[in-house]
């Protein structure tokens, strides 16, 4: 018998197979979504031992069952809420725990408001009946609010340390980043230095 | 001249398909990689309230869900519309919840149970009774890294 070549597979289909796996695919993917707010919850501690703060020291934000904002006894919108936060934090008005003054503050050094970014307190407390969406947007202001400091306080120290023109945002952002080319070592150091100087200091109470 | 005879005009030359299966697979390889299986099967709605001040999760195999929300249109006849906590594939109470952390923490090895993070994906209409629940039952069992899971956005699209 003559040798006979192997007759070729034909691959028109092909295209129709992948279009069917493609399709699959379209449709089960849901793009994760991993991102939030992220916080730590208190220990629960045995010895309830009172820990006493000044009133002045403490920014009181309260959410009602009808998402209604009281921030320190006054009805306040949300999108005051941010700016509010940060003049509290920035104020300044006195000494921390150290008896050091704050000379990177900008605040107008009321002594009647916070005394010191390490001291300043933001307590945020809601009722059961408070909607979650209503929650998460004052969530988000008040960390808004650290952001604003921190970034503020990054443009500033930034330039010294080699890190020139980065918000604090971009900073963290580099400090994970593999493949950023810069000195991550000193970058830590600066973030570590900024989140000291801006301490988040948010509780949420029961 | 036979040299400079004019085509022959007409029919358009077919395009030629051979490179479609390539383009194809290219997609194909593409969502094929991008795609996360759910883990689980979600009973209850689930829309997320959007933020902008948010952080990126990390390493995703050190993350718990709970879900929280209204029993979606199957289950309302049986569960009602009150918003529920779903663990894994199952509706659950706030009780459950240390039992759910007690296991998702002894399938984990030992030295990552500390970097461990309860993912809280509350859907927006919730209220925070049922969070603070669940607060209050995560620092029963000491997890104490929480991240209320958001969307990226501004929060004026949560009215």
């Amino acid at each position: 018998m003559a040798k006979r070549a192997a007759p070729e597979v034909n691959a028109g289909s092909m295209a129709d197979i992948a279009f069917l796996l493609l399709i699959f695919f379209l449709v089960t993917t849901t793009m994760e979504k991993d991102s939030g707010i992220s916080r730590k919850l208190p220990p629960i501690e045995e010895s309830e031992e009172d820990v006493i703060i000044k009133q002045k020291n403490i920014f009181t934000v309260l959410l009602n069952g009808k998402d209604q904002l009281l921030v320190e006894e006054e009805l306040m919108e949300l999108k005051d809420l941010r700016a509010a936060a940060v003049e509290f934090l920035d104020n300044g008005g006195g000494e921390n725990a150290d008896g050091e003054k704050c000379n990177y503050c900008k605040g107008k050094r009321d002594p009647a408001s916070s005394d010191h970014p390490d001291k300043a307190i933001i307590s945020l407390k809601n009722d059961r009946e408070t909607s979650y969406k209503a929650y998460i947007s004052v969530q988000n202001e008040l960390v808004g609010a650290y952001n604003v400091l921190r970034n503020r306080r990054a443009l500033e120290i930034g330039p010294q340390k080699g890190f020139a023109d980065m918000s604090f945002t971009e900073m963290t952002k580099n400090a994970k980043d593999v493949n950023w080319p810069g000195n991550k070592e000193k970058l830590k150091e600066v973030i570590d230095q900024i989140k000291k100087e801006y301490p988040q200091k948010l509780s949420e109470v029961q | 001249m036979s040299k400079f005879k004019k085509k022959k005009g007409g029919d358009l030359p077919a395009v030629n398909t051979a490179s479609l299966p390539d383009i194809v697979f290219m997609l194909l390889f593409f969502f094929m990689v991008a795609t996360v299986m759910r883990e689980d099967t979600l009973m209850i709605e689930n829309r997320l309230p959007s933020a902008d001040q948010i952080e990126k999760l990390e390493k995703k195999n050190l993350v718990m869900y709970i879900y929280v929300g209204k029993p979606s249109s199957n289950y309302k006849a049986k569960y009602g519309t009150e918003a529920r906590i779903q663990l894994n594939d199952k509706f659950a109470e706030v009780t459950d919840i240390a039992a759910f952390i007690a296991a998702e923490r002894a399938s984990k090895r030992e030295e990552e149970i500390p970097y461990l993070t309860t993912s809280l994906r509350v859907d927006k209409e919730a209220n925070m009774g049922i969070v603070g629940d669940i607060k209050q039952e995560l620092r029963k069992v000491n997890a104490l890294k929480i991240n209320y899971t958001t969307t990226q956005g501004d929060v004026s699209n949560n009215n």
